[in-house]
């Protein structure tokens, strides 16, 4: 028994390692996905902040640009995870995934090392995207950086573990990209990133409480901006809840696989 | 004595392709004794990969049990992963990693500690000429190359038995005769047990011993002497003036089927060396060119699965002739 644990910590070790390894080795996917998250900070950022937002924020309060930043950092984790969730399906059409899936490591350890590669990944992107933020005029300390990272790891994990389960059964990438338009935009949009959360309808404010990314946004502007729709605890406890939930699914639809 | 490496009792696989049931395999008894070459013959389609499949633990038989190395394979699938390598029908390695990353990757997934495991790769990769490549993406590779670092992957743990599903499917005839010289070169120096199919005849000369399968079935096992022999007959090929005549003559005279190729004439009998002269000497044929054949795989498939075939297609020979050269990927 304890050499079987062994060697499934072993195999998310090595799963994970290959995840992080191509990462840092692709530097044009690196710049490339960082280039939609840069135009929505500065045109939508000085487009937005310059007319609509600044008669709203009425001189007190951070500007639009620093509003949307941890938003924008939240949006980049959401995307790298989605990509990396993509990758699993990439791996199982160009024949990959059978030469881990004959290993002799467990099925649940191929999921979690996927789930904490791809989450890893996400947080790095992120780091590189908070380099963003004397550009939206946010200052960051030590202090805040160090508080932001574990957040920023809890909103990668959540995301990622959830495109992990969706992907761990899908056979092409068509499907993803259905997927992608009608879970991921949503999530973005729905989690506060680009506006506040106060007076919506009542039905938005339904789906803005579904939307797990609702609540990493709102802990990082917290951490960030210093102000928050909710304690920084509730934020993480429904975090983590979630991506939990997600774990135990993309784990069960993995083994479930024949 | 030693117990054997493949025992397999009526295993079966049925897949569910929306409301089509299609029996890849259809209850195959085997039994593969350790050492040596086993050769997994047939057309395309017959269900090799499939039985693979489910002997490596990938797919969840329907029917039937499987032992590998002495463990069950649905019930035991670690113990089996851990005692075999596998060399997939399509490439399954990660082209954006080095060929280096793709054997740590391996060994690593494997548990094979890391002194042990460089020392292996360094080997293994000469073994296969790909050393002045170790640190190069696989994107770059060609198929071949590709393909040998496949058989080194599958190797780096040491496994017992070693599967490689069609491992000179679409490769040219030098990089098959290179990696044929590869297999051959590794059985007699680490003396595992190779099981691989092909559904190139003449690659299954190279095989200790053969199991022929067929729409699911395994319709033969023996060597491929023994099979061979089996078939009865040799087969006389002649070159004539008026092949339709001829042909009408021949099968008249001596009672057999006589196939017809351009104006090449092909036909069976028993002892060819002894028929010859009587063929030369009783009908005054103009013959131009003559050749006698022994048996070859070839006619051990279509002898097996001739009289099936026969009855709804008289040009059975062509149709399978098709089938098992030209076939492209699965
Ligand atoms: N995943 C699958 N789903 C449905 N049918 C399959 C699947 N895999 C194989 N088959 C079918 O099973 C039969 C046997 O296929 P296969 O085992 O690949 O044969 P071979 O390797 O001998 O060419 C074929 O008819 C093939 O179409
Ligand atoms: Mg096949």
């Amino acid at each position: 028994m304890r050499h079987a644990l062994r060697r499934d910590l072993m195999g998310i070790y090595t799963i994970w390692l290959r995840d992080v390894r191509r990462f840092v080795r692709d530097r044009p996917r690196i710049i490339g996905s960082l280039v939609q998250p840069t135009l929505f900070l500065l045109v939508l950022g000085t487009g937005l902040g310059h007319g609509t937002f600044r008669a709203m924020a009425a001189g007190e309060g951070p500007d639009y640009m620093a509003f949307i930043f941890p938003g924008i950092v939240a949006m980049t984790i959401l995307f790298t995870s989605a990509f990396s969730a993509i990758s699993i399906i990439w791996d199982r059409e160009v024949g990959f995934l059978k030469e881990v899936l004959v290993a002799p490591v467990s099925r649940w350890s191929v999921a979690v090392g996927k789930v904490l590669g791809g989450a890893s990944v996400a947080v790095m992107q992120g780091c590189v995207m908070m380099l963003l933020a004397p550009v939206a005029g946010v200052g960051l300390s030590a202090p805040v950086v160090l508080t932001m990272l574990p957040i920023m790891f809890l909103v990668a994990f959540a995301m990622t573990a959830m495109g992990i389960a969706a992907a761990a059964r899908m056979a092409s990438m068509q499907g993803f990209t259905v997927i992608m338009n009608f879970v991921v935009l949503p999530i973005f949009f729905l989690s506060g990133a680009m506006f506040p959360l106060e007076g919506l309808p009542p039905w938005m404010t339904v789906l803005v409480h579904v939307d797990p990314l609702t609540y990493g946004v709102d802990a990082l502007r917290g951490v960030v901006l210093g102000v928050a729709d909710r304690p920084l605890a509730a934020d993480c406890s429904a975090l983590a809840g979630f991506g939990m939930m997600m774990l135990a699914l993309a784990v069960w639809s993995f083994g479930a696989r024949d | 004595m030693a117990q054997p490496i493949i025992e397999a009792r009526g295993l079966a696989r049925t897949y569910r392709n929306g409301g089509r049931a299609i029996e890849a395999v259809r209850g195959v008894d085997l039994t593969v004794e350790a050492g040596g070459i086993f050769g997994f013959l047939g057309p395309n389609g017959a269900g090799k990969t499939t039985t693979i499949n489910m002997l490596c633990t990938l797919v969840k038989p329907t029917g039937g049990s499987a032992r590998v190395a002495g463990f069950d394979v649905v019930a035991e699938p670690h113990q089996v992963r851990q005692k075999i390598g596998l060399v997939f029908q399509d490439p399954s390695l990660d082209e954006r990693l080095t060929a280096w990353e793709n054997l740590a990757f391996h060994a690593m997934l494997y548990g094979v500690p890391r002194p042990v495991w460089k020392k292996r790769a360094a080997d293994l990769l000469d073994l296969v000429a790909l050393t002045p490549r170790r640190d190069d993406l696989v994107r770059g590779f060609s198929g071949g190359m590709k393909r040998r670092l496949e058989i080194a992957r599958g190797l780096l743990h040491r496994p017992d038995l070693l599967f490689l599903d069609e491992p000179t499917l679409g490769l040219d005839p030098q990089t098959r005769n290179l990696i044929w010289d590869y297999i051959l070169g590794l059985q007699k120096e680490h003396g595992l047990t190779l099981f691989l199919t092909t559904h190139y005849m003449e690659e299954a000369e190279h095989c200790h011993r053969i199991g022929i399968m067929s729409q699911g079935r395994l319709i033969a096992l023996d060597t491929p002497e023994a099979l061979k022999q089996g078939v009865g007959h040799d087969t006389v090929t002649i070159g004539v003036d008026d092949p339709d005549a001829a042909a009408e003559r021949i099968s008249r005279t001596y009672g057999v089927a006589v196939r017809r190729d351009g104006d090449q004439l092909a036909f069976p009998v028993r002892d060819g060396a002894a028929f010859l002269p009587r063929l030369i000497a009783e009908n005054g044929l103009a013959i131009r060119r003559v050749a006698v054949r022994r048996p070859t795989l070839e006619d051990v498939f279509l002898s097996l699965t001739g009289s099936a075939i026969r009855e709804d297609s008289p040009d059975h020979f062509a149709t399978i002739k098709a089938s098992t050269r030209r076939g492209g990927r699965r």
